[in-house]
């Protein structure tokens, strides 16, 4: 069962999103911000993340560099989420590596078909 | 021999070659390529003072009178080795001053004069018209020995018959020639660029032509110099001492009055001061020509000594000494070498003629017609807009005038003289002008009645001791009064004036007319007082070549402080005297003398705003310390003061415009600045409106999505909806009350209310929530009423939103707040403290900043969390309405709790003040 990691800080959209993707079939974890996603990833690696960008402290861009930056992340799918719907922002995260950018309120079928995607699971 | 019609087309071709010439120079000036922009052209140029004189003449006087043609070359030699410093002063007033010819230029020395114009310019044409005349007797005479050598007889001038005399048609082709070329168009430049490129090569032509004979002289018609000169030595017994330095006619005396007289008129000689002034170009090209031109006349005087010898040996089939250059080649049968010396004599000739006519027709039309012609009301020239015509009208009759005058003085007396005789005629007339034109470049005092006295001194003696005995002698008049002196008075006799006897005639002409001329410059200019323009002109003269700085200082010690203060004041204005000169003098120093600089700042304030001439005018009025005539100060102020007017509102005008410039560029600059703020702004709501958003989508989808769930699940999930959109319409509330805030149209309906009894409210608000989060709440309000003036129902919003926060940040596991009233004096202050980690130092003014979130409290305290997230308006818009209240809103040390700590603080309501609105 492929896992995924979902790092937000905002309770109720760590809460849905740990939901939605169990419903899917993933195994989950959590993390509130980058750091502990960072240390959660060290210690096993996830099949997917689901990254915030604004996060307290160091940002999801910030965690997505460090992880291309290493050899055994450097592949890791990662799924940017951001409330910033600027194009800027968009740009930026995919010229870091990013495998695909949801922009939040996000479709829940929209948002499992894409992490489906990465994760060659057909729907 | 040559038959005439050979000789008359290789002329006439030659004269085409020059014009085609010129005409290639004036379009290369016209394209902006101008070709006498070189320093070796202008040299060539001012070669033109290598006339038929030089090209016949020397031979001729070598062979009569030794060494003494040397001297004619060594003056100007001698001039341009030493006086190369004054050439380009002249140069270079000449440029800045638009000088047209000498006569413009003397002129102008001496106020602008228009009558001293007239009578250089006079002058000029009566003292050149022998040199013309010598031209075209060079012309004529070597004419006629090409065409009817061995036949040596001298041509018949008599003017009984001119159309049969070759020289009159010689003038009238030159003249239209000269008009062709001359006149071809007026500009507004005084320079004739086509003119000086023919000109340069025809001291070519003649220079080549010369050294020819002089070559096939030494080298063919006697196997070497050496040979000639011993064969010289047997045949020619008196020879030897026939070229010693004593035989100079006047002896020493002779030598040095032929020398001065060459220098002088080597510069005063309308042509020469056209090419050596008029026409320069470039004051650098002086360098070249001060070695190049004295080299020039070296190398054309290197064979005159050898061709005459040989001239003298050949008798008597080489005839005249004049035409030795001809007559040598000719005896010895070439044919080609005459017609090249011919055409030598012929370029020496028409140079002299086409520069000379042009500067003599220039001085006409510029100093004696045009000024009379104005003055003449009738033709209402003053109202005409272009006078370019009427302009190249007179110039042409006069070019035509002066050179039948040529014509008339060359038939009528041209045979008294030899060409060199004529030619210092000639010399001498034009070195008048040399006090005038010299002395007033190094002497301010020199005035204009001076300049005048001096020169119509000098002409008279001069006509006295040259021209009327030259008239005599060719046979006009009696020549009694030469030998006994006019009605038998002895002291005037013309070659031996005052008894002065035993000197050569130039030399005696020249001390008695530079004695006249110099004595009277400089004795009426000492007694005379100048007028305003010609001390303008003087000063503007004698400085040229001087640094602004430097003119300053000839005025030092004259001016007083309080008037050089008061002359630009009234010109500049108090504020721009001040810059310029420093502070208004004041007690002793209103005597003291104007330093200098100050004379040259208050010069160069004035020259800005009235132009260079009127501020020498002014500053000079002060300084000398004698006022102007009021007739003149008023015309300047008329003038001036309308420009100054205008000059001083555009100032105005372009002040005020800098000053709103630079307002507007403050303003586009805070509203760029707003601009990004608003941007930032929009980011930052759109950022916080989605995450509530978020959370109530991403639920209410599951919902739809998930049928078989959980009660339990199902209901948290509604429930956290319903709080998320809770959360959202707070969001848009808040942020609806920061634009209004921001906008200013936040309605506050302030009244009297109390303090305490808000309070008392805001706590009953918060007990609920309070006591579900479990946070113990401390409140000490006192009993007594606190009355403010303030809007309670937002007030109290205040209150509660800062109970709500210390409710967020206090301890996690023993949460505890302190509601605190106190009153200092006519305030109170209410604290709402709570235990919790405080605020940074650093943090205190960024909580009050929009959407700014504390982040790390928040870490790793899953607590927190938990809890709903503020939006990160609520103090801002807190302190926005205390502010309005006139109140203060801040992060305080905390007193008791010893975590965060906000206090707020507002006016006591003064008792009369019932019902009052802020």
């Amino acid at each position: 069962m492929p896992e995924v990691l979902v790092v937000d800080d905002e309770p109720n959209i760590l809460l849905s999103l740990e939901f939605l993707m169990q419903q899917a079939g993933y195994k989950v974890v959590t993390a509130p911000d980058a750091e502990q996603a960072a240390v959660l990833i060290a210690g096993h690696c996830p099949d997917l993340v689901l990254l915030d960008i604004s996060l307290p402290g160091m940002s999801g861009f910030d965690l997505l560099e460090q992880l291309r930056q290493q050899p055994d992340t450097q592949k890791l799918p990662v799924i940017m989420l951001t409330a910033h719907g600027r194009e800027v922002e968009k740009e930026k995260g995919l010229a870091l590596g990013a495998n695909d950018y949801i922009t939040k309120p996000f479709s829940t079928r929209d948002l499992v078909s894409r992490v489906d995607a990465l994760l060659n699971t057909p729907t | 021999m040559q038959t005439n019609w050979v000789v008359l087309i290789i002329a006439f071709s030659y004269l085409a070659l020059l014009f085609v010439i010129a005409a290639w120079g004036d379009r290369r000036a016209e394209q902006g390529r101008s070709l006498v922009n070189s320093p070796t052209i202008y040299a060539l140029s001012i070669a033109v003072y290598c006339t038929a004189w030089t090209f016949y003449g020397s031979v001729g006087r070598a062979a009569t009178t030794g060494l003494s043609f040397l001297l004619i070359y060594l003056g100007p030699t001698l001039a341009m080795l030493c006086g190369w410093l004054v050439l380009r002063k002249m140069v270079r007033i000449a440029r800045s001053q638009r000088i047209t010819s000498i006569a413009d230029f003397i002129s102008a020395r001496y106020g602008k004069s228009s009558g001293l114009g007239m009578l250089v310019a006079l002058i000029a044409v009566v003292a050149i018209m022998p040199y013309i005349a010598l031209q075209l007797k060079a012309i004529t005479v070597s004419y006629g020995v090409l065409t009817e050598y061995p036949n040596l007889s001298p041509p018949d001038l008599s003017l009984s018959d001119f159309w049969n005399d070759k020289a009159f048609w010689v003038a009238l082709v030159l003249a239209v020639f000269i008009i062709l070329f001359g006149t071809r168009h007026l500009d507004a430049s005084e320079r004739h660029e086509g003119m000086v490129t023919a000109i340069a090569f025809e001291s070519l032509v003649k220079l080549f032509a010369f050294i020819a004979v002089g070559v096939f002289t030494c080298f063919v018609l006697y196997p070497s110099p050496a040979t000639l000169l011993s064969q010289a030595g047997a045949l020619l017994p008196e020879m030897e001492r026939h070229f010693g330095l004593d035989q100079i006619p006047g002896g020493p005396l002779g030598w040095f009055g032929t020398l001065v007289l060459a220098a002088l008129a080597f510069i005063t000689l309308p042509r020469q001061f056209q090419v050596l002034v008029v026409e320069n170009v470039n004051e650098q090209h002086l360098r070249r020509a001060c070695w190049l031109f004295p080299l020039y006349l070296l190398l054309i005087n290197l064979f005159v000594i050898p061709i005459a010898l040989a001239g003298l040996l050949g008798l008597p089939g080489t005839g005249e000494p004049d035409s030795f250059v001809l007559t040598l080649p000719l005896a010895a049968g070439l044919e080609a070498l005459p017609l090249l010396v011919f055409i030598g004599g012929l370029s020496a000739a028409t140079s002299m003629m086409i520069v000379e006519t042009i500067a003599l027709s220039t001085m006409v039309s510029n100093q004696l017609v045009m000024p009379l012609l104005l003055r003449w009301r009738r033709l209402h020239l003053e109202e005409s807009h272009d006078l370019s015509g009427w302009l190249l009208g007179i110039r042409r009759i006069a070019i035509i005038a002066i050179l039948i005058l040529g014509y008339l003085y060359h038939a009528l007396i041209g045979e008294a003289y030899s060409l060199v005789t004529i030619g210092l005629v000639s010399f001498a007339a034009a070195a008048q002008f040399a006090p005038a034109l010299l002395l007033g470049l190094y002497w301010r005092g020199a005035s204009r009645n001076g300049a005048a006295a001096g020169l119509v001194a000098g002409i008279l003696v001069w006509a006295w001791t040259l021209l009327i005995p030259g008239f005599a002698l060719s046979g006009w008049m009696q020549t009694d009064f030469i030998e006994r002196g006019p009605m038998g008075l002895e002291w005037l006799k013309p070659y031996a004036l005052f008894g002065l006897e035993g000197w050569d005639i130039y030399t005696h002409a020249l001390f008695w007319s530079m004695l006249a001329n110099l004595g009277l410059l400089i004795g009426v200019s000492l007694f005379s007082r100048q007028s305003h323009m010609e001390q303008t002109q003087a000063a503007l003269f004698t400085n040229a070549l001087k640094p602004e700085a430097e003119m300053a200082a000839i005025w030092q010690g004259h001016a007083s402080r309080y008037e050089l203060f008061r002359l630009v004041q009234r010109y500049l204005g108090k504020a721009a005297t001040q810059r310029l000169l420093g502070p208004a003098p004041t007690g002793d120093q209103i005597d003291s003398a104007a330093t200098p600089a100050m004379l040259a700042a208050a010069e160069q304030g004035l020259t800005g705003a009235l132009g260079s001439a009127t501020a020498r005018i002014l500053i000079n009025s002060v300084v000398r310390g004698e006022a102007l005539d009021m007739a003149s100060i008023l015309s300047i102020l008329d003038t001036t003061s309308q420009t100054l007017e205008y000059n001083r509102r555009l100032e105005q005008k372009s002040d005020e415009l800098a000053r709103i410039g630079t307002e507007l560029k403050g303003a586009n600059d805070r509203l760029r600045e707003l601009d990004r703020l608003k941007d930032e702004f929009l980011a930052m709501v759109s950022h916080e409106l989605r995450t509530p958003l978020t959370s109530i989508r991403a639920f209410a989808e599951i919902l739809n999505d998930s049928e078989d769930m959980a009660p339990e699940q199902r209901q948290h999930f509604l429930t956290i909806i319903v709080r998320e959109s809770e959360r959202l319409s707070r969001l848009i509330e808040e942020i609806l009350d920061m634009a209004r805030l921001e906008s200013g149209r936040m309605t506050l309906s302030p009244q009297r209310c109390d303090l305490s009894q808000l309070g008392h409210q805001a706590v009953e608000a918060v007990t609920q929530l309070f006591e579900q989060r479990q946070v113990q709440l401390d409140v000490e309000l006192p009993d007594t009423p606190c009355p403010v003036i303030a809007d309670p129902d937002r007030l109290q919003q205040v209150l509660i939103n800062l109970l709500d926060n210390a409710s967020k940040f206090a301890d996690p596991e023993t949460p505890q707040v302190l509601l605190r009233l106190q009153q200092h004096k006519h305030k109170f202050s209410v604290s709402v403290e709570d235990n919790g980690p405080g605020i940074d130092e650093a943090e205190r003014e960024k909580v009050f900043e929009k959407f700014h979130q504390i982040e790390h409290q928040q870490q790793g305290q899953q607590v927190a969390a938990q809890r709903p997230k503020g939006t990160g308006l609520g103090l801002p818009i807190s302190r926005g309405i205390i502010n309005q209240l006139g109140g203060r809103l801040w992060v305080a040390e905390p007193e008791v709790l010893g975590g965060a700590c906000l206090r707020l603080s507002l006016p006591q309501a003064l008792e009369e003040d019932q019902e009052v609105s802020s």
